[in-house]
């Protein structure tokens, strides 16, 4: 060793002072170079999310409200040239009834209803607009038709009068009054005809045309011929039956299977083997759990076809090792000191997992779960492959019925051919989708903030 | 180095502490062990160890770092049988019970033989529910107020209940490192052990921490057979009756504190003692 305080100590001292400092200049420099790629990073990061959230929200805001019209409906009885709806009479039998009225019913469909559409239209219409029977009822939705209908169906008292009733404005009167359309193009390219668009006009100044919120988005269900009834209940309730049976199956089977492998399982060859599986069906595209799903579940188990029951078992597949993975890691990260005391006090193997090692993972393995199933619900390409794309015109009430899923109903939509208006919605379905998952996931930190409090 | 040798030399008159030799050596054995060896793997770690522990008292491990005490101490709860790879061959029995009789349940036994590890490692849950887990999970406690008497009368028996009446509902991590360590202790004893074991049980506490410590340590003695490893030499001349010095895995000499202090036969105890193997 050299002594410091004489001479050449002192000088190598000052040498090796002159070495540090050099050498500090390049260490500062190499840390102010990293945490600037990081911050970059971070600032591209966000950008990016930003630029896709106003995106959506710019094209997906306005689909949340939508054109309706204020008509007065008069129930024509030249128009409606039904006789009175059956009425039981005394001695009838129940089978005899439901007969007769169900003819009655079938006799009130044939009729034209387009005709009290019609004419309810026209009569708000100011007095001699040339206008012929086709154009007009391209500003009311086609579902108006139906609506009206029903309302007769369940009161056929409404014959000769003359109510008031809100119906949807057709989809193209929705973007011409939302401005989508240019107003400059020429006859041949416009989709509504001049005397259409003009009535519209018409009808946006004198009130007969408001804009609403759009409930329709929520209580309706998928519709190709009335795009402008379009809805997402159907899909909602498809991706919430899947993620029930997700939750169900794979967040036991999931976290059980970990806490197998990580805390009993022998170290074998075996062991080794399943681990390694699992790591690599993690990684499997997830269209091939699709292809496996209509395999096994469909072909072989014969569930039904487009069933969100076959979706959730896919879907429970793909989580599986997400899950199983996350709670892995969660329990490696318990320190062996906590193990060691619940061991050293005479605590059963289970009994250290059960009381002190699940305790304290469990804030993260709740949070990689609802990860784990958020990723499920968004997860659209398996869901193609059990048919789950199918056009399902009701809203499923039970695990066994046909349905779609909402990231299935954005891929439906985004392709559909009436662009201008389902751009619009499809922004609008992938708004509810990420609330449904921002929802989720507030619901994880929520737990996870308790959770931490109470340990 | 020669400084060492001074320190140990002075606190050589704190050696005997309250307990005469021959009384020691007159106690029943509680512990006694017969040829064990612990292989990691294929590395060995213990050649041959037989010794015998005396019931109430205080029984050291000396020797340099790696030389395997903890290694041994660990083989008298069947800590090791935690450890991947860990073989221990020989016997070990525990008031002439084989404790590694295939017949023998370790839960039991560890309820018998508590464990107090080097670095303070409380449950992280309250005081209350620390000290009160080992009975519970044994079914020591009848009654809610059994409970609450045995957590009271352990941390007393710990020196600890005066500084945590008032939150026992609090968590035991957010004591100090030296009130940790006692909650360790009060968790262990608890469960009312026979033996208590501990690893370097001050090896992370200041001066001051580890005095109350080794005091606790000597008033425990009344009740449990403790056997201690440490670093310290004025530790295991201060708190123990009886040492035994390991050195590359082998038991090199045991006896009586005062004389493996003042008078070690081999010349491997005198070195180390002296401070020339380290
Ligand atoms: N879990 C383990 N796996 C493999 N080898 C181990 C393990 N634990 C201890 N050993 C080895 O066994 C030998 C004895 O270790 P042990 O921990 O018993 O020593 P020690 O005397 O307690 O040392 P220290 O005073 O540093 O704590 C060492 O060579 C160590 O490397
Ligand atoms: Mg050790």
């Amino acid at each position: 060793m050299t002594n410091i305080s004489t001479p050449t100590g002192r000088q190598a001292s000052i040498e090796r002072t002159r070495r540090v400092r050099d050498g500090l200049r390049r260490r500062h420099l190499h840390e102010a170079l990293f945490k600037g790629f990081g911050l970059a990073a971070i600032i591209a990061a966000l950008g990016f999310v930003a630029i896709l959230f106003t995106d959506v929200l710019i094209k997906g805001i306005p689909a949340f409200t939508q054109a309706n019209l204020h008509l007065e409906a008069t129930f024509d009885p030249a128009i409606i040239d039904v006789g009175p709806a059956p009425v039981r009479t005394a001695g009838q039998s129940d089978a005899d009834f439901r007969a007769a009225s169900l003819g009655w019913q079938r006799d009130v469909a044939l009729l034209n209803w387009n005709k009290v559409v019609e004419a309810s239209l026209r009569a708000a219409a100011p007095a001699g607009f040339e206008i012929d029977s086709r154009q007009i009822l391209t500003v009311a939705e086609t579902n108006a038709r139906h609506v009206l209908r029903e309302m007769f169906v369940n009161d056929p008292s409404l014959l000769g009068q003359t109510i008031k009733v809100d119906l949807l404005a057709s989809a193209n009167a929705d973007n011409w009054v939302k401005g989508n359309i240019d107003r400059e193009l020429g006859d041949a390219q416009q989709q509504l005809s001049a005397p259409a668009r003009a009535l519209i006009d018409i009808f946006e100044e004198n009130g007969t045309i408001s804009m609403g919120f759009a409930w329709s988005i929520f209580t309706n269900v998928d519709s190709r011929a009335a795009p402008a009834s379009a809805g997402l209940a159907g899909a909602f309730m498809g991706s919430l039956f899947m993620m029930v049976i997700v939750i169900l199956l794979a967040v036991p089977i999931g976290v059980a299977s970990a806490i197998y492998l990580e805390e009993f399982a022998p170290k074998s060859r075996l062991t080794d083997l399943i681990e390694v599986n699992i790591n690599n069906l993690a990684a499997v595209p997830s269209i091939v759990f699709g292809l496996l799903g209509a395999a096994v579940f469909i072909n072989y188990f014969k569930l039904p076809l487009s069933a969100p029951l076959a979706g959730g078992l896919v879907l429970t597949l793909m989580t599986l090792p997400t899950i199983i993975i996350a709670t892995r890691g969660a329990l490696q990260g318990v320190s062996p000191a906590l193990r060691q005391a619940a061991l050293g006090m005479g605590a059963s193997k289970t009994q250290m997992v059960f009381h002190h090692v699940l305790p304290v993972t469990f804030p993260s393995i709740l949070t990689a779960t609802i990860i784990g199933v958020a990723q499920a619900l968004g997860e659209t390409a398996p869901l193609l492959l059990i048919g789950m794309n199918a056009f399902v015109a009701s809203i499923p009430a039970t695990p066994l019925d046909q349905a779609t899923a909402l990231p299935v109903q954005i891929y439906l939509w985004q392709a559909n051919e009436n662009r201008n208006f389902f751009e619009a919605r499809t922004s609008a379905a992938i708004l509810v989708l990420l609330g449904f998952m921002i929802l989720l996931n507030a619901i994880a930190i929520l737990l996870r903030t308790r959770l931490e409090r109470r340990a | 180095m020669d400084m060492l040798a001074g320190k140990v030399k002075m606190t050589q008159q704190s050696v005997n502490n309250g307990m005469n030799p021959t009384d020691m050596l007159e106690r029943p054995i509680r512990l006694h062990a017969k040829d064990v060896t612990v292989h990691y793997g294929a590395k060995q770690a213990l050649f041959g160890i037989s010794i015998d522990i005396p019931d109430r008292a205080v029984t050291s491990f000396i020797g340099p770092s790696g030389c395997g005490k903890s290694t041994f101490l660990r083989c008298i709860n069947r800590m090791n049988d935690t450890i991947e790879g860990a073989k221990v061959r020989g016997l070990i029995e525990l008031d002439g019970e084989d404790i590694y009789d295939p017949a023998l349940d370790v839960v039991e036994l560890r309820a018998r033989i508590g464990m107090v590890f080097q670095k303070p490692n409380p449950f992280p849950k309250s005081i209350y529910e620390n000290v009160a887990y080992g009975p519970k999970i044994h079914g020591l406690a009848r009654s809610k107020s059994d409970l609450d008497e045995i957590v009271v009368s352990s941390l007393r028996k710990a020196g600890l209940f005066e500084e945590v009446k008032d939150r026992l509902n609090e968590p035991g991590t957010g004591l100090s490192g030296g009130q940790q360590q006692r909650l360790c202790i009060a968790r262990a004893i608890a469960v009312g052990p026979e033996v208590i074991l501990m690893d370097e049980p001050c090896s992370a506490l200041d001066p001051i921490a580890t005095a109350i410590i080794e005091e606790l340590i000597d008033e425990l003695r009344e009740n449990f057979t403790i056997v201690i490893v440490t670093h310290s030499m004025q530790q295991a001349a201060r708190v123990s009756q009886k040492t035994a010095f390991f050195h590359l895995g082998k038991l090199i000499e045991e006896g009586v504190t005062e004389d493996i202090f003042t008078n070690p036969v081999n010349k491997q105890t005198q070195d180390y003692i002296m401070g020339r193997i380290g």
